[in-house]
């Protein structure tokens, strides 16, 4: 009921009418024809984007399937596992011989990486922590040799280095009559290194029962000294006391129980070395080679790390009286990590990956184990490089996951 | 934080020495301990290592096989087609030096004269010594072109000429029928040296638009589009190179149809080593895009660019330019990788290594060949890394007064 427009004066109330049906109309939308129109052009690329992925992909399976079928006579399984697998592998942390199964063979290889990443990723962050501050000397010498070891490190292939080890170094070794022998004793020849190792007795697993329940209770005892402290502002070195506590709560039960390990030394026995534990020349070599090639990239990292904090900061705490070692401590480290530890992730996840090079000098991981020993028996490659490649995206999801974890505590302190 | 010495410039040479020598080895009893401790293991180590190389190692070893490590069995008659290669990448340098820098600056007069020094070294042939002096001629020729022709041009016929680079070469290196200069070398007689740097160059050469791509399909806000982009990149981060190089070696054939020509085994690696490179590169790439302020964005839309043309011509530029000293670092990386190929198989600087080890001839210098090969990445590594540095630093117009 529209009004004429001159009869202002004239006040006339708006009609009544229900609020719903005076919603403000919008304004008639634009849109322009459908093949101009960015979001149905986004969607029918994307379909399209994946039809043609697909298709692709169905392509391939199917002439695999067919290949499989009318060539090999066979189809995509996994019943091989666990058949017997027939072949010997020189060194494992569990039982296994040759009757055991595939399965139990794919394991061992997967114990064996994870040793030798485990191990390299303590001995690379040790030695790249000591070089990444060692580069930072204000002596020169120290900080060329740490210069030069990084970059030496840095820009030779791996698989070189890692051959290099073993042909040139671990292999070049005298042999075991002549071992090199060090006080322990440890002998040094051909066949690896022999170290004394202890075995478990049958009190063993008490005393690493006994050992993580020191664990809970220093961590409680963390948790009370910390409500402490912040209660009472009392300076309490919390890690020290946990810490101490730990150890000797583990060294009392050490001596309560009756010898949770006894200790066997190496000794030569005619050709071989008996007793003790032998680390073989090939994890000799990929141990040392992945860990001083990843040192050279965490150095790197963490000096990269060390000069991401303001010099005004070691001032700073120049200024408040904190010695050297506490301005390190209390203030240069905790903030320096922040920058280390996000690419010290991709660093180990690159390092687990890199481990797979151990195939070069035979020594028996995952990949050799896997994607060789047992490809070469069965000649199921599909299975075998499917489940390799899910094993090795589980490892880097776990290994970022757990150090994502860390990152975000240590994170938290940024506002 | 290096408490460099006190010295005044007035204070004599050997004054000046000795503050030197004070601050920077004795400044405190720890650190006169440090050099102590440090002067005694490098003696102790490098003494041993300068007899091994000046008396103990057999280095004939490296002279007798030092052009099969260069070129693999590539034929020694058609020999002078590598060297054309190189011409021709000479030449790319020298005009790369005079559009884009400046000829006369350090590094362009450092390659310029490489190959002159190159030609002092013993070892080499004469007839390397010629085609040396014809490289030197090359890069000297693009210099010339670059400084005396129109500059819009030449900084556009090098961006071409930069394009065409490898599909030319791998024409020159190929070659096509039977007979005549240019006849066929078939891929499996390539090696050595020349195809360590092939696959890494053409890896990262062919995965950088396919990089680029996924790193814009990650970004974008098509879900099935992201979605698919990300799980490439993750899962070809997610495992080890030398699984793909098997997979592509083992199975490639099992997923071609029936009666499909086997395909050579180069090619195999390579498309492997392209696949796997364009996911880091698409990483490195994302990260530049990320640099670039919101504030692009906006000022393109409100000049009215569409997504594309922002893209291309004002987000991307700016993002590959970001980027330059990572995918340098990546290059390096991919280099090293390389050496992987061996281990199925093919004859790279690597394999050739251990094929000349295989030789009865030469057993048990597995020394020497793996020291040269070392070294020889080493030095190419270190030359590139220092180079993506300078580089980074001439990059930055943002803060030149860096340290």
């Amino acid at each position: 009921m529209p009004s004429p427009p001159f009869l202002c004066n004239s006040f006339q109330p708006a009609p009544l009418t229900p609020r719903s049906a005076v919603t403000p109309q919008a304004p008639p939308e634009i849109r322009p024809p459908f093949w101009r129109d960015e979001r149905i052009i986004g969607w029918i690329s994307q379909l399209v984007t994946l039809g043609v992925i697909v298709g692709i992909l169905y392509f391939l399976w199917y002439n695999m399937v067919t290949e499989l079928r009318v060539q090999r006579d066979t189809t995509f399984t996994y019943r091989w596992i666990n058949f017997e697998a027939g072949f010997d592998i020189s060194e494992s942390l569990i039982d296994y011989d040759r009757a055991r199964t595939y399965g139990r063979a794919i394991v061992v290889g997967i114990l064996n990486t994870l040793q030798v990443a485990v191990l390299g990723i303590v001995f690379s962050t040790v030695i790249g922590m000591v070089m990444g501050i060692l580069r930072q000397s204000t002596n020169y010498l120290v900080r060329g040799l740490a210069t030069a070891y990084v970059e030496v490190f840095r820009n030779i292939p791996l698989v070189i280095l890692l051959i290099f080890w073993y042909q040139a170094i671990f292999l070049k070794l005298p042999r075991l009559k002549e071992a090199v022998t060090l006080p322990g004793p440890i002998f040094i020849s051909i066949r690896g290194v022999a170290v004394p190792w202890g075995t478990p007795t049958d009190s063993w697993g008490s005393f690493l029962i006994s050992v993580l329940i020191g664990l809970a209770l220093a961590i409680g005892l963390g948790i009370y000294l910390k409500a402490l402290r912040d209660r009472t502002g009392r300076r309490i070195e919390i890690t020290l006391i946990c810490a101490g506590s730990w150890l000797v709560w583990s060294t009392a039960s050490w001596f309560v129980l009756p010898q949770p390990l006894t200790l066997t030394q190496p000794y030569l026995d005619g050709l071989r070395v008996s007793g003790g534990h032998v680390f073989s020349p090939e994890f000799m070599s990929v141990l040392s080679a992945l860990s001083i090639y990843t040192s050279a990239y965490v150095a790197e990292n963490v000096r990269g790390g060390i000069m991401a904090v303001p010099r005004g900061q070691y001032e700073a705490s120049g200024s408040l009286g904190l010695t050297r070692l506490q301005a390190m401590r209390l203030v240069i480290l905790p903030q320096a990590l922040r920058v280390i530890i996000p690419p010290m992730v991709s660093i180990y996840l690159s390092m687990i990956k890199n481990s797979s090079l151990a195939v070069a000098i035979g020594y028996p991981d995952f990949f050799h184990t896997t994607a060789i020993t047992t490809l070469n028996q069965t000649g199921r490659a599909i299975e075998i490089f499917l489940l390799l490649m899910g094993i090795y995206l589980l490892f880097s999801l776990i290994t970022s996951l757990i150090l994502n974890i860390y990152n975000r505590r240590v994170q938290l302190v940024e506002r | 934080m290096a408490t460099t010495a006190q010295t005044f410039p007035s204070a004599s040479p050997s004054r000046q020495a000795f503050g030197w020598i004070k601050g920077n080895l004795f400044g405190s009893a720890l650190d006169t301990v440090l050099t102590v401790l440090m002067l005694t293991g490098l003696v102790l180590v490098a003494n041993p290592f300068f007899t091994w190389v000046t008396e103990t190692a057999e280095w004939p070893v490296i002279r007798a096989n030092l052009t099969l490590m260069a070129k693999g069995r590539y034929p020694i008659e058609s020999i002078w087609r590598i060297w054309i290669v190189v011409g021709m990448c000479g030449l790319l340098a020298g005009l790369l030096f005079s559009t884009y820098g400046s000829w006369l600056s350090r590094p362009s007069l450092t390659t310029t004269v490489l190959p002159l020094l190159l030609m002092a070294v013993p070892i080499i042939s004469n007839e390397a010594r010629m085609a040396l002096a014809a490289v030197f001629l090359a890069i000297a020729v693009g210099q010339v072109v670059g400084i005396f022709g129109p500059e819009r041009h030449m900084k556009r016929a090098a961006l071409w000429y930069m394009v065409l680079l490898l599909p030319s070469a791998i024409i020159v290196l190929r070659g096509f029928g039977e007979t005549g200069p240019f006849q066929l070398v078939p891929t499996r007689h390539w090696g050595g040296l020349l195809l360590s740097i092939l696959l890494s160059a053409s890896g990262i050469i062919v995965s950088y638009p396919l990089g680029i791509l996924l790193a814009l399909g990650r970004r974008s806000s098509l879900p099935i589009l992201k979605s698919l982009c990300i799980i490439y990149i993750e899962f070809i981060r997610g495992v080890p190179l030398i699984s793909l190089l098997f997979m592509s070696v083992t199975m490639l054939q099992l997923f071609l149809p029936a009666g499909f020509p086997q395909i050579e085994g180069i090619i195999r690696v390579g498309v492997a080593i392209t696949l796997f490179s364009a996911a880091y590169v698409a990483e490195n790439v994302r990260g530049g895009l990320q640099s670039i302020p919101n504030g692009q964005y906006e000022a393109t839309w409100a000049l009215g660019l569409n997504k594309a043309q922002s893209m291309m011509f004002v987000i991307l530029p700016q993002a590959l330019k970001a980027v330059i000293p990572v995918n340098i670092s990546q290059f390096i990386s991919l280099f090293k990788d390389t050496t992987l190929v061996a281990l199925v198989g093919i004859t790279d600087l690597f394999g050739i290594g251990r094929a000349v080890l295989g030789n009865p001839d030469w057993l048990g210098t597995h020394r020497e060949v793996y020291f040269f090969i070392g070294a020889l990445f080493w030095v190419m590594n270190y030359t590139l890394s220092y180079g993506s540095r300078k580089l980074e630093q001439a990059l930055n117009t943002d803060n030149p007064g860096r340290d």
